[in-house]
């Protein structure tokens, strides 16, 4: 087997640069933009992670769950194959396209599927949860193949390399989106291998990542109790897997969830009006143990919009700004204003509050 | 028949600096300590001298020296001093061997072979003085998930109803120590210092006495198996309800608080005759299995209207993951484990020394067995049984606690030097007695301002090592295994506790 699908390592801390781009009223863009703005970030990778997240991407399959997997070969592809077929309905796949790049090496065998999932298979299962539980077995069991992205109309491209490489390797220009995430990655302890790369997915969740989660263990602990597996010892991992929880699972508004991951401070909810303290008190009795600590600016898409969160007290650096239907979440101001000069908004969030931008609901 | 058995300790006094001030005579609740009007000296008593170090903390001329006592026994690994004295005493007596205090035999202390994590360059550590770091925690049961719906202002409001729960400002509470093995004044200290810092302290199976009420905010009343002092009134005074099932230092084991120790007041607060031994079973005799238990922890409630955790406190012993699971599905709300280092007012020597599990691997254990089984938010746990320090705290919490109890060490900070004769009553620091001049050693006001310095002590010491974790809050290190490395411990300790040995 080779090395770089599929590394069972340590965990992986990381520096980084994220990116995000949304169009709220549902329009697709190229990846041209998110590529020039990920790239002048260069500073912040290292060359050992880059990748995006583009959500619109595959309209004629929009019900369809599009795995994006990596292989270590054929033997490999063949056995997964043959695992998928007894387990989902396949649609169709094909290759996904690539480009030769001189800096990117050691490229895995890149398939992606369109499957749907029979009926019959469910059980009364919910679907997602059925999707949650092969792409997780799959990823943990299977020596050889890593579901890199498995939601639907949308894909994660990721690798090693830096990220503006990674997007002309994957050809993500010839994409089109209404929202694109993008990661430039800086570990500093492991080496980088193309399933650890950013975006870490889960059905659409996608997760760009800058920081390190000092709760893991107890996250991890959390989650295992609902179910996830977290073999890829990655801190990001664990931050879709949370939103997938609280979010798809316990259906959870959205800033109830960002309110249990980077909750106030105590001291700040003991001021609040009765209601609202009341509220905020239950988050942190219920979900102490999905509290995210430590430094961490993330990025989450989904198919609905693209969250920004930063830590609780802000220890890593990120910016948002407006122009138009257009959300923009970056590392630097310098990431925005070299796609949009002029933009009618722009600041800084503070630290733990959400900067949430959904797609109006009346856009396909 | 006269003892043979040589004496412990040697009591030395500097004549030189002798005043002849006569008050360490008076300091020995032993009686130890005579003064000589035909030698004019202060003549000791070495076979009395349980080198509580009164004496010596109130001479004001520091005169006095306590000793090991210099009389040695041929060595011999096998049947050492104390075997032999034990052998001894039985011979004498023909009785079981009592002693208090927990178990003080060279057993590794798992806490000790525990190190924590720091954060370096890619994680940044937290500055405590600089920034907010949080040790609030609620004990009692928790939901799965919570609902919430929008009012019509499109203001979120919670849905699901919580159970009781309990608030603490620091993770560490007072553990049990009931009135009449401890004094009045210890119990007074306890309680102040408890509303003092936002916690909680333990009657004890001793009842509550009536001018403690006013704490009730602070108190976990106990229901235990000799049903001392417990009536309706007596569980609404408190702000938890505590069924003792069992305690570290001798589990399997009831109570037995010496006729000695039951003067007027506390023959009141028990409900029971002056002057007559207290003895509480080790079974609760309405508890004989599971559904017993579940019945009783459900007649509390009632009794209390639903408006407070109940809690089950156990001893550490070989199946506890099991027994926490049953104790879980029963209903408690608390799971307080007590591990085998636990202290005690008296217990059989035999059963204190050889009886139960550290508390470090009943606790990894438990906390795993109710993720497991998806029951870990039903209840929260408590443990204690051998924390010594603010460290051990912090790697209780890491292992899997939402709190820990503090008894010996809660006694320490009153002036205790763990002598380890609290069954005798005749304490001279004040604390494990009922005798009036020994009682009034001890101000309520200071102790409970010493326990408050304790605890102000630990909580700054918490929050520096959770800011080097990189961590400001409490929950993020309750069960955050990972902060945690084990040296010098077997793999087979390492795989219970979790926990990856250091280096990894």
């Amino acid at each position: 087997m080779r090395s770089d699908t599929k590394v069972r390592r340590e965990r992986n801390p990381s520096g980084c640069a994220i990116m995000g781009i949304l169009n709220k009223k549902g329009k697709r863009i190229d990846g041209t933009r998110i590529i020039k703005s990920i790239a002048l970030m260069h500073d912040r990778s290292n060359g050992l992670g880059g990748g995006f997240a583009a959500y619109g991407i595959y309209p004629r399959y929009k019900d369809y769950y599009a795995f994006h997997v990596m292989f270590d070969d054929e033997k490999c592809k063949t056995r997964l194959e043959e695992y998928l077929a007894e387990r989902f309905i396949v649609e169709r796949d094909e290759k996904i396209p690539t480009a030769k790049v001189e800096s990117i090496t050691k490229a895995p065998l890149l398939w992606r599927y369109f499957v749907r999932v029979d009926d019959s298979k469910l059980d009364d299962k919910p679907e997602d949860d059925y999707v949650v539980e092969h792409v997780m077995g799959i990823n943990s069991n299977f020596d050889g193949a890593f579901i890199s992205s498995s939601g639907k109309n949308m894909g994660g491209f990721k690798g090693v390399g830096y990220p503006e490489d990674i997007a002309r390797f994957y050809r993500l220009d010839g994409y089109k989106a209404y929202l694109w995430t993008a990661h430039g990655r800086f570990p500093t302890n492991t080496p980088g291998w193309w399933g650890g790369a950013h975006p870490m997915t889960l059905l659409d969740w996608s997760v760009v990542h800058n920081g390190e989660i000092s709760s893991y263990g107890i996250n991890k602990r959390y989650l295992e109790m609902f179910g996830y597996r977290l073999e890829l010892l990655t801190d990001t991992e664990v931050i879709a897997y949370l939103f997938d929880l609280l979010v798809r699972r316990h259906k959870l508004p959205i800033e109830v969830a960002t309110g249990a991951l980077a909750p106030p401070f105590w001291k700040d909810v003991d001021r609040m009006p009765a209601n609202r303290k009341k509220v905020y008190e239950a988050i942190r009795m219920a979900y102490g143990s999905a509290l995210m600590n430590g430094p961490f600016a993330i990025i989450v898409g989904f198919n609905r919009g693209m969250i920004g969160l930063n830590d609780r007290i802000k220890l890593r650096p990120m910016m948002a700004a407006k122009k138009g239907d257009f959300l923009y979440i970056s590392s630097e101001e310098a990431g925005i204003r070299i796609i949009e000069p002029e933009p009618d908004e722009v600041w800084a969030p503070k630290a733990g509050t959400p900067v949430i931008g959904l797609v109006e609901e009346d856009v396909e | 028949m006269p003892s043979t058995v040589p004496p412990e300790f040697s009591v030395n006094i500097d004549e030189k600096k002798c005043a002849r001030c006569k008050k360490c005579t008076i300091e020995c609740g032993f009686g130890a300590l005579a003064y000589s009007n035909e030698f004019d000296c202060i003549l000791a008593d070495d076979s009395k001298c349980v080198a509580c170090l009164r004496c010596v903390a109130m001479c004001p001329r520091r005169a006095i020296r306590i000793e090991r006592s210099p009389l040695t026994f041929k060595h011999n690994d096998n049947f050492t001093d104390e075997i032999r004295k034990n052998i001894y005493k039985q011979a004498e007596t023909g009785g079981i061997l009592l002693t208090a205090m927990g178990c003080d035999k060279p057993y590794p202390i798992i806490w000790d072979h525990l190190l924590i994590d720091a954060c370096q360059v890619t994680n940044p550590s937290i500055d405590p003085l600089r920034e907010p770091m949080e040790l609030r925690t609620y004990l009692g049961k928790k939901p799965d998930r919570l609902e919430f719906d929008v009012d019509e202002n499109g203001e979120i409001r919670l849905k699901t109803e919580l159970a009781p729960n309990v608030r603490l400002d620091v993770p560490i509470i007072f553990g049990a120590m009931s009135y009449g093995a401890v004094s009045y004044n210890v119990q007074k200290s306890l309680m102040m210092a408890a509303m003092q810092n936002g916690t909680l302290m333990n009657t004890g199976e001793g009842g509550l006495h009536r001018d403690f009420y006013k704490y009730k905010d602070h108190v976990i009343v106990q229901c235990a198996s000799g049903r001392f002092g417990v009536h309706a009134e007596y569980l609404n005074a408190g702000a938890v309800v505590e069924i003792k099932i069992g305690q570290g230092a001798k589990p399997g084991i009831g109570g037995h608080l010496p006729g000695e120790k039951i003067d007027a007041e506390v023959a009141k607060t028990r409900m029971i005759p002056v002057g007559t031994d207290a003895l509480s079973p080790a079974p609760h005799h309405d508890i004989y299995s599971i559904e017993d238990l579940s019945q009783l922890i459900y007649a509390l409630k009632e009794a209390t209207e639903y408006k407070k955790p109940v809690s089950v406190k156990v001893a550490a012993v070989h199946n506890i993951a099991a027994i926490c699971s049953g104790i879980v599905r029963a209903g408690a709300d608390i799971v307080t484990i007590d591990g085998f280092r636990g202290g005690t007012g008296a217990a059989p020597r035999v059963i204190r020394d050889n009886v139960g599990i550290p508390i470090e691997l009943a606790l990894a254990a438990v906390d795993d067995r109710l993720r497991q089984e998806g029951i870990r938010n039903q209840a929260s746990l408590v443990v204690g049984g051998g924390i010594r320090q603010s460290a051990d705290v912090i790697k209780a919490i890491a292992l899997g606690a939402d709190a820990v109890m503090i008894g010996t060490a809660a006694l320490v900070a009153l002036g205790c030097r763990i002598c380890q004769k609290c069954n005798t009553g005749n304490c001279s620091w004040g604390i494990a007695t009922q005798k009036p001049h020994l009682v009034s050693r001890l101000d309520p006001e200071v102790g409970a301002q010493r326990l408050t310095n304790l605890l102000s002590a630990w909580s700054h010491e918490i929050q520096e090592v959770l800011g080097a974790l990189g961590i400001n809050s409490i929950e993020s290190l309750r069960g955050n295994r990972e902060r945690l490395r084990g040296i010098g411990l077997d793999e087979k300790t390492l795989e219970i506790l979790g926990i990856k040995p250091a280096g990894r």
